[in-house]
């Protein structure tokens, strides 16, 4: 069987490895599908939806980080109808938790920040929220804050699948999601953590990062992510 | 929005730190330019006790946090045709909003009383009263263009600006970004 199948993204007809994801085959055509779970070495989850597109034929949106690629589908990946998609995904990410982009670690170097620039979000049509909600600084190296976080889980995938530790996981449902240490530990008190700091990289805002820095400072180091999962036998 | 007349130009300050304000002074050499084009007619650069009616264009600087923010924001968007809210604090309620997880009282008990050394007291002459949350402009009256950034950038309220003036709508994606 051919190793290659041929899909239409916006009208052009684009190859593809059989098994690839319509995302992947998007980025090696060097067409850009705005995306902040999906991480290349880490498996796709569709939990932040922004990377939906149109499949001819489907009558709902698909996540192209999960939905694989097929022969012959066609896929639309910007339209006037999934940019409007793309920028209520986003500002409801902002409305959600308390994002003040001021003064957080992640100032300037934040994918969240860089996206909302990119799809033209200049205000939030929601009500913001404001939730209460915590800061965990018992971890020696690194804080977490859930006030910056958006659930995208390449933290809880990175330390699962990469470093083989799952500290992280998601407890709760809906709104009342968070990200959670093993099963309610505090950070500091993780029997398993082994300080790596691979979830404090992937991190795409200042959710997580490290101590010591100051706003602005916090630039994150993705690369290796990619190379590790290679060699630990990682998804792909 | 050409003509012989000049555009009435009102800027507002409301819970923030004034940099949206400094910004709009970093325009730089666009100044003189607006300076034939634009009547300054209300705000902290002008001295002018009363917001005048049939203004043009207002640049509103801050979250609304108190009921005299909230007062002023009505009176602006009554009397005004293009009402922008300028940076962070008024688009996102930014820094401000910061206090609102804390209720009114506790923060002001905060303040006032546990963390001052002398006369203990919360402030209730002359002030106007906390709202529950800082919240955006929008929240309180119709915004029509919104430069975020802390502090926006001076070349993004020059695009607004320069665009409103020659009768176009301006076009933010990619010039504007939060923080």
């Amino acid at each position: 069987m051919d190793s290659k199948i041929t899909i239409r993204i916006d009208g052009e007809l684009v190859k593809a490895d059989r098994g690839s994801t319509i995302f992947e085959t998007a980025k090696a055509a060097g067409k850009r599908i705005p995306g902040l779970c999906n991480m290349k070495g880490l498996k796709p989850v569709g939990a932040c939806r922004l990377c939906m597109v149109e499949v001819a034929g489907v009558n709902r949106l698909l996540p192209s980080c999960t939905t694989p690629a097929q022969e012959g589908m066609s896929v639309t990946i910007h339209s006037a109808r999934l940019d409007a998609y793309r920028k209520q995904a986003l500002e409801l990410l902002l409305s959600e938790r308390n994002h003040v982009c001021a003064v957080c670690v992640s100032n300037g170097h934040c994918e969240l920040q860089s996206l909302a620039t990119a799809l033209g979000v200049t205000n939030v049509r929601y009500g913001y929220r404001y939730p209460k909600l915590g800061v965990d600084l018992s971890h020696p190296r690194y804080v977490l804050d859930h006030n910056r976080c958006i659930l995208c889980t390449r933290c809880v995938r990175v330390c699962a699948e990469v470093e083989g530790a799952h500290v992280w996981d998601i407890a709760g449902r809906g709104i009342h999601s968070m990200l959670t240490c093993e099963m309610n530990r505090t950070w500091g008190g993780s029997r398993n953590c082994t300080s790596c700091g691979k979830c404090v990289q992937v991190c795409p805002t200042g959710a997580l990062a490290e101590k010591g820095f100051a706003v602005e400072e916090m630039v994150k180091r993705t690369t290796s992510v990619e190379r590790l999962a290679v060699v630990r036998g990682g998804s792909r | 929005m050409s003509g012989q007349a000049k555009v009435k130009l009102a800027t507002a300050w409301l819970d923030g730190c004034s940099g949206c304000h400094m910004s709009l002074l970093d325009v730089d050499e666009l100044l003189v330019a607006l300076v034939e084009r634009v009547e300054l007619v209300y705000g902290p650069l002008v001295d002018a006790p009363e917001y005048p009616d049939a203004v043009d264009v207002a640049l509103v600087e801050g979250a609304v946090s108190s009921v005299g923010d909230q007062k002023l924001a009505q009176t602006i968007r009554a009397k005004t045709r293009i009402l922008i809210s300028l940076g962070d604090c008024a688009v996102t309620s930014n820094v401000p909003s910061m206090r609102n997880t804390i209720p009114v009282q506790k923060l002001l008990e905060r303040v006032y009383i546990e963390g001052a050394d002398a006369a203990q007291a919360i402030p209730a002459d002359g002030v106007p009263a906390l709202l529950r949350h800082a919240v955006p402009l929008a929240d309180v009256v119709k915004v029509d263009i919104h430069i975020p950034g802390c502090p926006p950038k001076p070349g993004a309220i020059a695009h607004v600006l320069t665009s409103l003036l020659d009768g176009k709508k301006p076009e933010l994606t990619g010039l504007v970004k939060f923080g």
